[in-house]
């Protein structure tokens, strides 16, 4: 039993010494911040009951919701295209037919009502030293502020796909989409995706100048986004390797928490579209996992077979040398 | 011109050429080895074997890896990772193995001082072993810096600054190891040139070496004893295998290891699908900037307790602290003066020496990869002048050792 005392000694060394390099170093290198499981405490939380014919009226006319915003699904295209309100805005208006399924209502309630509030970003929009916000809060329409709103929230959600309607590819283009890119195509499901920039998915021209010129839209868009946000937001193609799941989660949730003081906004999403965009984040930086898992399981059997035959195998041999 | 017949059959007709019955005499059947042994001497098998999965997946990656500043991160992260088939299987069983044959080479050495396996013959296995180390690293150091992540290039930019050694300014050796004032794409395509072809050269003559000094000292034994390997054999060859304190290399001592190493192969495997994170620092899949200094950087965790020999001191103490840390194990059989060759547990202070080493080695590990402030940094401080004095005290706890 000596060779077992022996791997004890060494299993034990082995194990204190990543301990320690790995658990322990990393909680002191690395601020933990737990998840707030995406319910966003310090936002009010709706009270009144939304009618979305109301909703529909506040949103088409008082509310001047499309004097900036297209929705698709309802067939109202962007008065702007995205060149025209990355110049006006410093950032792509998004489209509203999605919002309804991708942000928590209570920070859509607040999104309307005061923009800087609900998207953290107060210390940079300050209005006392003419620093506007590109979206004016809604101050009502002459009703309940609270109900109008309401309304206006039951109108969104009443558009927006269903929960398993929304791939997560969709949650990650409204929620990130404008801001960030994917350098990356990925393959899901036997189909081909091209790569994400912050005017839309990257197409596939046979001639050289309208793939240059696309490329020039592309790099007009960023500096003008640089300029919005002070640096050009990072591609995310690798960030489920480079920061992992927890990281991602607490960071959009809020982005004060690693980086205070940062232009990158709270995103507001619900929890169920928080882990869409993980995923999609996965089918772009870590797009084998399925199959690492299923030969992972199939190696592990052939070696364990094989380590049995091996001991076996000792076991005959030594039989005369003993 | 040696006398051929006509050959009765194919092993006949290559014996006659290649004498293949003496060489599988001299290598295999022949080839003695002691018996009183434990599974610690089977990681030079391990060791082997990790080396073999390293040079193939690393084939494969060569195939699609791109050393050039540009496309380099992109040839790893997407083209191997997720274009190439299998590719991802190839890199993470490259990157595990890089960092577990640091674990096993550790085990090794540890092995080899605690059985005093470097004395009395035996100190060519232990040097030209030193110069695998050293080989390996260099290897491990030049590989990091391929996939142009943000760690590549940092961990570039300060390893290669040791080389201004500190007050000596000798800033036009950097560049001249750089290739330009920064690392940039001279700088790569010279990792890769070393990475890939001159290294590995270096690591297959050592490895010829090191098997080759083996042989005229023998393999050392869990008890120290000296056995008489020809009369031994004679036993063994014999008939009486049971009596005889040696055993073959093939098939006798090869059964065990390769019991061994099937062991092994399940802690590697799982690593490579369950685990491999460790081996593949987050920051490195950030692509190289450098406008954009990391937070913390540190090296793989291999070489974090000789980084934090250097990290406590200032810098020109802590550059010659490292220099010295570098080379130190070379001169362990001529430092050790003890006329014992037995298993440290019986050889007096030596033996609290050893664990002391040993426990030593992994707080400045530890402390090598936390930020060096408060608490941490003196720990660091003490641990690494724990490891210069252990070192200049050993020749002195070693004289007086009583013989056993």
């Amino acid at each position: 039993m000596k060779e077992l005392s022996i791997l004890v000694v060494v299993t034990i060394f082995t194990l204190l010494t990543y301990f320690l390099v790995e658990p322990f170093a990393h909680s002191q290198m690395h601020k933990h911040v737990e998840s707030e499981a995406f319910v966003y405490k310090d936002l009010p939380a709706l009270t009144k009951k939304g009618d979305v014919a109301h909703g529909k009226e506040l949103v088409m006319g008082a509310g001047a919701c499309i004097n900036c915003h297209g929705i698709k699904v309802e067939g109202i295209q962007s008065p702007m295209d995205p060149m025209i309100a990355v110049q006006a805005f410093g950032v792509n208006t998004p489209d509203l037919s999605n919002v309804g399924a991708v942000f928590d209502p209570n920070f859509l309630a607040m999104h309307i009502k005061n923009p800087t509030h609900a998207l953290m970003i107060e210390h940079r929009f300050d209005e006392s030293k003419g620093q506007m916000h590109p979206m004016p809060p809604f101050y009502g329409s002459g009703g309940d502020l609270d109900q109008e709103v309401a309304d206006m929230i039951a109108y969104l959600q009443s558009i927006a796909p269903k929960a398993e309607e929304l791939t997560p590819k969709m949650a990650f283009e409204t929620a990130c989409g404008r801001c960030h890119t994917i350098n990356y195509p990925y393959t899901k499901d036997g189909k081909a995706h091209p790569a994400w920039t912050q005017i839309g998915e990257k197409p596939t021209f046979k001639k050289k100048q309208d793939a240059l010129a696309f490329e020039t839209k592309v790099l007009d868009y960023q500096d003008k986004l640089k300029k919005y946000m002070g640096a050009l937001p990072p591609d995310l193609s690798m960030y489920i390797r480079s920061r992992g799941e927890h990281y991602i989660k607490t960071f959009i949730e809020n982005p004060q928490n690693y980086l205070k003081g940062t232009a990158m906004p709270r995103v507001g999403v619900n929890a169920e579209c928080a882990e869409k965009i993980i995923e999609h984040l996965k089918d772009v930086g870590d797009s084998k996992r399925h199959m690492r898992e299923e030969i992972g399981k199939n190696i592990m059997i052939y070696i364990i077979i094989f380590a049995i035959f091996a001991i076996l195998w000792k076991k005959e041999v030594w039989r005369e040398l003993h | 011109m040696a006398h051929f017949t006509k050959a009765t059959s194919l092993h006949d007709w290559l014996n006659q050429r290649l004498g293949i019955d003496t060489v599988r005499r001299v290598m295999a059947t022949e080839y003695w080895i002691p018996k009183n042994i434990n599974f610690l001497w089977a990681m030079g098998m391990i060791l082997a074997i990790t080396f073999g999965l390293l040079l193939v997946s690393g084939i494969f990656l060569l195939m699609y890896y791109q050393p050039n500043v540009a496309t380099a991160f992109d040839s790893v992260n997407y083209t191997i990772m997720q274009e190439v088939g299998y590719g991802w299987l190839w890199r993470h069983i490259h990157g595990v193995a890089a960092s577990v044959v640091f674990l096993i080479i550790y085990i090794h050495m540890f092995t080899g001082i605690y059985y005093g396996s470097y004395k009395k013959g035996r100190e060519m296995i232990w040097i030209s072993g030193m110069l695998l180390f050293v080989a390996f690293s260099a290897e491990a150091f030049s590989g990091y810096m391929l996939p142009w992540g943000q760690m590549s290039y940092w961990a570039g930019m300060v390893i290669t600054n040791l080389f201004s050694g500190g007050s000596l300014h000798a800033n036009g050796l950097v560049e001249w190891i750089r290739g330009d004032y920064v690392p940039a794409q001279a700088f790569l395509s010279r990792f890769f040139m070393l990475h890939v072809l001159l290294i590995p050269l270096a690591i297959l003559g050592l490895i010829g070496l090191h098997f080759g000094a083996l042989r005229i000292p023998h393999v050392n034994n869990q008890d120290g004893e000296e056995i008489d390997f020809e009369a031994e054999a004679a036993k063994y060859k014999a008939g009486d295998k049971a009596n005889s304190k040696v055993i073959a290399f093939a098939n006798d001592f090869m059964s065990k290891d390769m019991m061994v190493v099937g062991i092994y192969l399940i802690f590697f495997f799982y690593l490579v699908f369950y685990h491999y994170d460790f081996a593949m620092d987050p920051v490195n899949f950030d692509p190289a900037n450098g406008l954009k200094t990391p937070a913390h950087i540190y090296p793989e965790w291999y070489f974090l307790w000789s980084y934090e020999i250097l990290r406590p001191f200032s810098t020109d103490v802590g550059l010659i602290a490292f220099a010295f840390a570098q080379v130190i194990f070379f001169a362990l059989p001529f430092l050790d003066r003890s006329p014992n060759t037995v298993p440290a547990s019986r050889r007096g202070l030596f033996k609290f020496w050893f664990w002391a080493m040993l426990i030593d080695m992994i707080i400045l590990t530890a402390m090598g990869k936390v930020p060096p402030q408060g608490l941490f940094s003196t720990i660091g401080f003490y641990a690494a002048l724990t490891f210069i004095g252990l070192w200049i005290l050993l020749p002195f706890i070693t004289k007086f050792e009583k013989k056993v």
